[in-house]
C-alpha cells in the first residue's frame, strides 16, 4: 500500500510522458462519451418525464435495469456492431478511442437518462401548473425543465462520468488495450496487475481516483456556489 | 391593457360542470356564467372545491362532465389560452431572475426581442420590483415572489385574471401590495375571478361573491347582500365565521 | 438550455480531437497476440526496430490465443501471432490464415509453492511432476480461458493419462498474469510461460520448479490473414511485419530481447 502511494506519487511528479498521454486519453474517450450521451439522454429522460404513452412503465424498468448492464455486456455488443464481419464493420472503429466512446455512451446513457427522468419527473410536478398557465407546449417545457433542473443534473452526468471512466470491460474489448492508442487509465491498471506490478497499478488507480475526484469537485463547487445564488 | 378594441373572450359559460375522482363527487354538477367585468370572489370552507373550480375554469384541469365554454367573439384556441392569466397560491419561479422570469412567459407567448424587453421592464417598474428585477427569482421573499408572479401576469395583458389563494402565505404588509395589484388589474378593466376564505379581503376586493359549499354552489350575490343579507343558512354561518372549516 | 447546446457544440469538437489519433493514419497495422509476449514486454523492444525499418506501425491487441483466433476469424486484425501450433494448423486448413511460419519459441514452465508439497522439483519429466501434483491433490490454478498455454497445459494432463477434476483443480478462466496473482494468493502450483514469469513482479511464496522438458516446448507461430475471406485488410503490410519477423533482422532483434538479464525468447524462423 505503502509503494502504491509512492508509485503514484513518483509517476506524478515526473510527469511520466507515457502516463500523461494515458491521462489524457482517458479524459477526452470519458468526456466525450459523457457529453455526447447527455446531449441525447438528458432530452429523452425529459420527455419520458412528461409524456404519458403506453408502455411507459416499461420503458423506465427497461432503462432502470440497463443501468445495471455489466460493462463486459455493453463492450461486447458494440465488438459484435462494430467487429469487420458485424454490420458497421466497414468503418473500422473497432480498436480505436471511437470505439471506446461509443461502448462507454452505451454504458452512461441509460444512466443519464433513468436518472434525469427522475429528477425531471420531480421538477414538473412542481412546476407543470405554471407552466401550463403561461402556454408552455410539453416539447418548449423540455429545455426549460432541463435548464431548471441543471444543478440536479450536473450530478446525474457526473454519476455518469464516474460509471464511464471506472469501467474497464467494455474498453477493454473494444479498444483492444492498444499501447499509445487504446491505452487508457482503467486498462492500464488492469494490464499492471496481470504483470504482478500491484504498486504501479494501484498507484495508476489512486491517479484515477484523483482525476474523477478533481472533476467532481470542480463540479460541486460550481454548482454550489451557482445554487447558492440562484436559490 | 384594455381590450376595447378586440372583441372579448368572455363571457365564460360552465354548464352541468362536474369533477370526480375515484368515486368521490368533489364538484357537483354546476351552472356559471362569467360576465365580462368585475371581480368575482369565489368563498367556503377548506375542501369546498374553489381550487378545483378555478383550474376548470382556466383549463388546466378537464371537468368529468359538463363543458366549459368562452362564448365570447374574440374566442379561440389560441386567444383562450393566451388572454388569460393565474397567480397560485405558490408562486412557481423558474431558477433566473426576476426579469427574466417576465421575459420567459412573454417569449412563450412569442413576444420576442425588445418588444419583450420593454413590456417586461414595464410589468417590473409597474409594480415597484425595479430593485429586485436581477435577483434570482427562486430567493426572493414569499411577498416579493407574489408580486413577481403578478407583474408576469400583469406582463401577458390577459383579459382575466385567476388568482387562487394569492394572499394565504404572506404577511400584512405584503397582502396589502397584492391586494393594490388586485386593484391596478381592476383598473386596466382585467376581469378578476379569486380565491379567498379571508373575509375581510373580500368585502375589501369583491364586486360579487361565489359561495360553494361541500363542491356544491350554494350562493352567489353581490358583496353587499353576501354579507349583509345572505340567503342561506349555510352562507349566514359562513359571514358569521360559525362555519366549521 | 445553453449548457446542452454549449454540449452539442463542444462534443464533435472532442470528438474530433481523439479522431485524428487513428483515422487516416493507414501506416499501420493490428496484430492480435497473447497476453504473455506483450506483458513480457517482447513487443515493445522489437516493434521501434521494425517501425524504424518500414515506417509501420504496429498496434499489439493482447488477447488469449482462442480469442486472438476469433479476432483474426472476424478480420479486425491484419495478422495473428499465437502460440498454440495445432490450434494454428487447423487455422490454416479452415481458410482464414494464408499460411503458418514458426518464428520463436520459448518454454513453459512449472511453478509453485517454495515448500513444495507435491514434490515437483525432483519429478523426472513434466508428466512425473503433474502426476504428483494429481496423485497428492495439491492445487493446481489452470487459466481455463482457452488460450495457447491453457491449451498446453491441457495437453500436458492428456499426455500423462490424467482427466484433472476435483476441488484441487481451479479453473480461473482468467489471463495468466490474474491466474499467477491467485495461485500465489493460494499457494498453487501453476504452467506458466517463462517469459510472462520473468516479467511478473508479485511472486510471493512461489517459486520456478520444474524447467527444462521438450515437452513445455512453447512455439509461437505467425498467421497472415486471407486476402480471399478479408480483402479490406492491410495485407501488404501483415505481410511486411511477417517476413520481417522471419527475417535475419527480425530474428536477431527477438534473440536480443532480455528482461533481468535473461533472454525470454528464442527465434527459431522456418
Amino acid at each position: 500500500m505503502e509503494n502504491a502511494f509512492l508509485a503514484a506519487f513518483r509517476l506524478i511528479v515526473e510527469m511520466d510522458p507515457v502516463l500523461v498521454g494515458i491521462v489524457t486519453l482517458s479524459l477526452q474517450v470519458s468526456l466525450t462519451a459523457v457529453l455526447l450521451a447527455s446531449a441525447i439522454a438528458l432530452p429523452l429522460g425529459a420527455a419520458i418525464a412528461l409524456w404519458r404513452f403506453p408502455g411507459r412503465g416499461a420503458v423506465i424498468v427497461f432503462l432502470n435495469a440497463l443501468m445495471g448492464l455489466p460493462p463486459v455486456v455493453a463492450g461486447l455488443m458494440v465488438y459484435l456492431l462494430l467487429s469487420r464481419a458485424g454490420p458497421l464493420g466497414e468503418f473500422g472503429l473497432l480498436f480505436t478511442p471511437t470505439a471506446m466512446v461509443i461502448a462507454q455512451m452505451v454504458l452512461i446513457l441509460p444512466i443519464v437518462a433513468a436518472l434525469s427522468r427522475q429528477v425531471i419527473e420531480e421538477l414538473w410536478e412542481e412546476y407543470r401548473e405554471q407552466l401550463q398557465s403561461l402556454g408552455v407546449t410539453r416539447l418548449r417545457a423540455i429545455p426549460t425543465l432541463l435548464w431548471d433542473a441543471r444543478f440536479s443534473l450536473v450530478t446525474v452526468v457526473l454519476a455518469g462520468f464516474g460509471r464511464a471512466s471506472a469501467e474497464v470491460g467494455a474498453v477493454l474489448i473494444v479498444g483492444g488495450n492498444i499501447s499509445g492508442v487504446t491505452r487508457v487509465m482503467t486498462t492500464a491498471i488492469a494490464l499492471e496487475t496481470s504483470m504482478g506490478n500491484l504498486a504501479l497499478a494501484l498507484g495508476l488507480g489512486i491517479i484515477l481516483l484523483l482525476l474523477v475526484a478533481t472533476v467532481n469537485g470542480l463540479a460541486y463547487v460550481i454548482g454550489e456556489t451557482a445554487r447558492r445564488r440562484l436559490g | 391593457m384594455s381590450q376595447a378594441a378586440t372583441p372579448s373572450l368572455l363571457p365564460l359559460e360552465l354548464r352541468g360542470v362536474t369533477f370526480r375522482h375515484r368515486d368521490q363527487t368533489l364538484l357537483q354538477p354546476l351552472d356559471l356564467r362569467l360576465e365580462r367585468d368585475g371581480k368575482t370572489m369565489i368563498m367556503g370552507p377548506n375542501g369546498a372545491g374553489k381550487s378545483l373550480l378555478m383550474r376548470i375554469c382556466h383549463g388546466l384541469l378537464q371537468p368529468t362532465a359538463g363543458s366549459v365554454r368562452w362564448a365570447g367573439a374574440g374566442a379561440t384556441p389560441e386567444t383562450v389560452r393566451r388572454r388569460q392569466a393565474m397567480v397560485f397560491q405558490r408562486p412557481v419561479m423558474l431558477r433566473r431572475s426576476a426579469l427574466a422570469n417576465v421575459r420567459y412567459a412573454l417569449s412563450v407567448q412569442g413576444v420576442a426581442g425588445s418588444e419583450c424587453r420593454r413590456r417586461a421592464d414595464e410589468a417590473i417598474e409597474h409594480f415597484g420590483l425595479q430593485a429586485i428585477a436581477q435577483r434570482p427569482a427562486r430567493v426572493l421573499s414569499g411577498g416579493e415572489q407574489q408580486r413577481l408572479a403578478l407583474a408576469r401576469a400583469w406582463a401577458l395583458r390577459p383579459e382575466i385574471l385567476f388568482m387562487d389563494e394569492p394572499t394565504s402565505a404572506l404577511d400584512p404588509a405584503a397582502i396589502r401590495a397584492v391586494e393594490e395589484a388586485v386593484r391596478t388589474f381592476h383598473a386596466d378593466g382585467v376581469r378578476i375571478v379569486m380565491n379567498t376564505h379571508d373575509l375581510g379581503q373580500a368585502r375589501r376586493l369583491a364586486d360579487e361573491v361565489i359561495f360553494l359549499v361541500n363542491g356544491r354552489l350554494v350562493e352567489r350575490a353581490p358583496v353587499d347582500d353576501f354579507f349583509e343579507r345572505p340567503r342561506t343558512r349555510e352562507a349566514a354561518a359562513f359571514v358569521q365565521g360559525e362555519l366549521v372549516w | 438550455m445553453k449548457a446542452l447546446l454549449r454540449n452539442m457544440i463542444l462534443a464533435p469538437a472532442l470528438l474530433a480531437a481523439v479522431v485524428p489519433v487513428h483515422a487516416g493514419d493507414s501506416g499501420h497495422i493490428t496484430l492480435a497476440s497473447t497476453t504473455s509476449t506483450e506483458a513480457s514486454g517482447l513487443f515493445g523492444h522489437i516493434i521501434p526496430k521494425f517501425r524504424e525499418a518500414t515506417g509501420i506501425h504496429v498496434r499489439v491487441v493482447a488477447v488469449g490465443t482462442g480469442q486472438a483466433f476469433e479476432i483474426g476469424r472476424r478480420g479486425d486484425a491484419d495478422i495473428v501471432l499465437v502460440h498454440d501450433t495445432i490450434g494454428e494448423e487447423a487455422f490454416v486448413e479452415q481458410g482464414y490464415a494464408a499460411e503458418r511460419r514458426d518464428v520463436m519459441y520459448n518454454d513453459f514452465i512449472l511453478v509453485g509453492p517454495s515448500p513444495d508439497p507435491a514434490g515437483v522439483a525432483g519429478a523426472h519429466s513434466v508428466r512425473d511432476a503433474v502426476r504428483r501434483i494429481a496423485d497428492g491433490e495439491h492445487p493446481f490454478t489452470s487459466r481455463g480461458d482457452d488460450s495457447g498455454t491453457h491449451r498446453a497445459e491441457r495437453g500436458l494432463w492428456k499426455d500423462a493419462g490424467i482427466e484433472p477434476a476435483g476441488h484441487w483443480y481451479r479453473e480461473l478462466g482468467s489471463g495468466m498474469g490474474a491466474t499467477l496473482n491467485t495461485a500465489a494468493a493460494m499457494d498453487a502450483y501453476v504452467y506458466v510461460d517463462r517469459a510472462t514469469w520473468i516479467a511478473f513482479g508479485n511472486r510471493q511464496n512461489l517459486e520456478l520448479l520444474f524447467e527444462g522438458d521438450e515437452a513445455m516446448f512453447n512455439q509461437y507461430g505467425s498467421l497472415p490473414l486471407s486476402t480471399d475471406r478479408h480483402p479490406h485488410l492491410k495485407h501488404d503490410k501483415a505481410r511486411k511485419w511477417h517476413e520481417w519477423l522471419l527475417s535475419d533482422e527480425g530474428q536477431e532483434a527477438i534473440a536480443g530481447y532480455a528482461l533481468r538479464g535473461q533472454q525470454l525468447f528464442f527465434p527459431n524462423a522456418r
